[in-house]
């Protein structure tokens, strides 16, 4: 019979694709562990990019609205949905939360995954571009040790780049293993504290919006 | 904990698709690909969960894992992918060219009558 297991998602995820297609906004998908940076660096791509392009932001948490209020005040919108327990978003869940935002001030809409590096992998969102989040101090064996979500990876932030100093963390091996997951995989250094290396990043997601 | 969501659109899918039929659920075979990272023993809990009070509470849940393909660039072997050992198992080239993962697949549901009927 052969019927796909997680078609609903797939539907919901579908419609979402075609929502972004219809209204010309770019849309990624941010996955990592909890505590790798991933609404820090929100914050500051929100900052450095105020006044040229709108970004919106989808907050994945278990609980709290805390995620959604740091994004507010960096200076965009933000719609906080609490999983209550689970560990990854649906897509019926972005369909709901794309009611929340003022949409056509939008060319970009980030959904910032719960924080897990492994159950996100499988829903897809409706999204153009999935970001795996690795920061340093989590170390450097994790393409290794989670590989599904840096397969599925369109670009890798490793983040936290200006403690790798304090920390034994080879930049290079986790490139390479990250490479060997997927040869194709755009990766920028960075930190979202000191802006290291943000440039690249940036100019990404400027010309990814672009091109939509 | 993927497993449980998968379990449970799994449980909708069957609930869809026994429509029409008498009887009990006795045994449901899936598939699934590498990157669905499905551990079968947290699969068979979730699973055996979420049957419960419905029409699958004593099927057997069969688990099929589907190998990813995958080609060495350099000496061309091909072989299935290993996530935990990406190398060419003969020549122990990195460079590989890999193939398209299998989607998460509901593949049979067996029926039996009920005894009373």
């Amino acid at each position: 019979m052969n019927k796909k297991i997680l078609a609903k998602n797939e539907d919901f995820a579908a419609a979402n694709r075609a929502f972004f297609r219809e209204k010309n906004i770019f849309c990624i998908n941010m996955i990592s562990s909890p505590g790798s940076g991933k609404t820090t660096i929100l914050t500051e791509t929100i900052k450095r990019l105020k006044g040229k392009i709108g970004i919106g932001v989808i907050e994945g948490d278990l609980q709290t609205e805390l995620d959604a209020k740091r994004i507010r005040a960096a200076g965009a919108q933000a719609h906080q949905i609490e999983t209550q327990g689970a560990c990854h978003l649906n897509a019926d869940q972005i369909t709901n939360a794309l009611g929340k935002l003022d949409i056509d001030k939008l060319d970009i809409i980030v959904i910032e995954n719960v924080g897990n590096l492994v159950c996100p992998s499988d829903f897809n969102l409706g999204e153009k571009k999935r970001v795996v989040v690795l920061s340093t101090a989590e170390g450097d064996d994790k393409c290794v040790k989670y590989p599904q979500s840096f397969a599925k990876a369109d670009v890798l932030l490793i983040n936290k780049i200006d403690l790798a100093k304090y920390l034994n963390f080879n930049i290079e091996k986790v490139k390479k293993d990250a490479r060997k997951l997927n040869k194709d995989v755009k990766i920028f250094e960075i930190s979202a504290t000191t802006g290291q290396g943000l440039k690249g990043w940036l100019d990404w997601l400027l010309k990814s919006a672009a091109k939509k | 904990m993927h497993e449980a969501a998968v379990a449970e659109n799994l449980m909708q899918s069957i609930i869809a698709a026994s429509a029409g039929h008498s009887g009990k659920v006795v045994r449901v075979v899936i598939s699934c690909g590498q990157i669905n990272a499905i551990n079968d023993e947290a699969m068979q809990f979730a699973f055996a969960a979420a049957a419960e009070d419905t029409i699958c509470r004593d099927a057997v849940l069969e688990i099929k894992h589907i190998p990813l393909k995958s080609k060495c660039r350099k000496c061309q072997l091909e072989f299935n992918f290993d996530f935990y050992n990406p190398h060419c198992p003969d020549c122990g080239e990195s460079n590989l060219s890999i193939g398209e993962d299998a989607p998460l697949l509901l593949e049979e549901i067996e029926f039996k009558e009920d005894d009373q009927n």
